[in-house]
């Protein structure tokens, strides 16, 4: 059995890698087959992870988080967490082709998934101009027309990223203002290439076998109209993903995990969760890097708990059959 | 890297639309982490089904005619050519059970 999991590989997975590595607990980190890295795996250049005044890629933030965690004896594994049970005192995590692993504590950061517009034709144009990573896709969208929805930061950026690739950007948002921080609205404000469509929702997608038009709905006036574009890249922001401790761990009104205030503690003693599943507001690089410190001293602290409990019970034991040896002894 | 054969414009011909074999060709590129991550992946598969199936890879950066042809705008993208025809196409990074599962109708 180990002492430590950790499920993740976000900022929050493997910052907690490293808190739990250097307090020599040889911490598992079961980083998923094809995403590890998390969500910085489809980002370009990161500007506002302090320590770094030229900027990173996010790829490469987060090869140095894991070689830093591994360098203080994290382990890394490449596979998929498919049901964990975290009922009894030993917490139970059955992976894909890893087979299954036993820790004392467990610290859950998996992060979130994109959110989908819920539209039929969303699921059958992807991949034929529908998109949910302007990094991996942009590319083909060479002098095209295409749309980014949402009014997030991730919108302005894959939007401004985009401008490298397409002729001209529509960045259609559901209301008149945007979530953006003032820089990334500013850039996008300032690129020619960008227009913007406000007060407009998405409520079809039109094209045979690929994106030809969407069809918008004006949220003020209900108004529909029609926008001819050949992709569409959907940054509506992210769910937390948590259909794993459905039913085990207790979650908040916005489907986040239920952690005791500041701590990451979740309703189950052991189990500590981190990052952008318990957050729902700030989820950033940053913000997710602090709170996998924060799961690694909680569960550090646990598993010290856990220890002494251990100590206290053998010493209790050693004593009772100490006490058993002298009434013997005192009965001859 | 990949042990994967490359194709190219100008061998696709030749090496996907007149072969006899079952073709899946990886579309990918330098620049696109999923296709990093799910690269190895194809590998595993393409070794323990190397009688059913044969994976190749074509570099989008390299080779914009046959991403064009085949309407290419997400990657990785993966296509099982039979007889030249395209008969099953795969968009985006997955784990090695979801691939087999979308595979199941050619590698068994």
């Amino acid at each position: 059995m180990r002492q430590i999991i950790i499920i993740g590989s976000g900022p929050a997975g493997f910052t907690a890698a490293i808190y739990a590595a250097r307090a020599g607990l040889e911490p598992l980190l079961i980083a998923s087959s094809v995403e590890a890295g998390g969500e910085l795996m489809k980002t370009t250049e990161v500007e506002n992870f302090p320590g770094f005044p030229e900027g990173i890629q996010g790829p490469d933030l987060m090869t140095k988080l894991q070689e830093q965690a591994e360098k203080f004896g994290t382990e890394v594994l490449l596979d998929d967490v498919t049901s964990v049970d975290f009922t009894g005192d030993v917490k139970k995590i059955s992976t894909g082709y890893s087979g299954e692993f036993e820790a004392q504590a467990v610290i859950f950061a998996t992060g979130s998934a994109y959110r989908k517009l819920g539209l039929d034709d969303e699921e059958r144009l992807s991949g034929r101009g529908v998109s949910w990573c302007a990094t991996c896709d942009g590319f083909f969208f060479k002098k095209k027309t295409i749309a980014v929805i949402g009014g997030g930061d991730s919108a302005m950026e894959e939007a401004t990223f985009l401008t490298r690739f397409a002729d001209k950007v529509y960045l259609v948002h559901r209301k008149d203002s945007l979530r953006a921080s003032k820089i990334m609205q500013e850039r996008a404000f300032a690129n020619e290439k960008i227009e913007f469509v406000f007060n407009s929702a998405v409520v079809g997608i039109n094209g045979e076998n690929t994106v030809e038009s969407l069809a918008l709905e004006n949220t003020v006036t209900g108004e529909t109209s029609q926008l001819d574009v050949q992709g569409l890249f959907v940054a509506i922001g992210n769910d937390p993903r948590t259909h794993l401790i459905h039913g085990q761990l207790d979650l908040t009104a916005a489907g986040t995990i239920a952690v005791a205030g500041r701590s990451s503690k979740t309703n189950i003693p052991g189990v500590f969760a981190a990052g952008d599943v318990i957050d729902d507001t700030y989820r950033q690089a940053a913000t997710a890097a602090a709170s996998g410190t924060v799961a690694a001293l909680d569960a550090e602290q646990y598993l010290a708990g856990l220890a002494e409990a251990g100590a206290i019970a053998e010493l209790r034991e050693a004593e009772h059959e100490i006490s058993l040896v002298e009434a013997v002894a005192t009965r001859r | 890297m990949s042990n994967a054969k490359t194709v190219t414009d100008a061998s696709f011909d030749a090496d996907v639309i007149n072969s006899e074999d079952t073709i899946m060709v990886d579309f990918w590129a330098e620049w696109c982490g999923p296709c990093r991550a799910v690269s190895p992946i194809l590998d595993q598969i393409a070794e323990e089904h190397s009688d059913k199936i044969k994976i190749v890879k074509l570099n989008v950066d390299d080779n914009p005619q046959i991403a064009a042809k085949y309407q290419i705008t997400s990657i990785p993208a993966m296509k099982v050519f039979r007889g030249g025809e395209v008969v099953k196409t795969i968009i985006g990074a997955k784990p090695k059970a979801a691939l087999e599962h979308d595979l199941v109708d050619y590698l068994s």
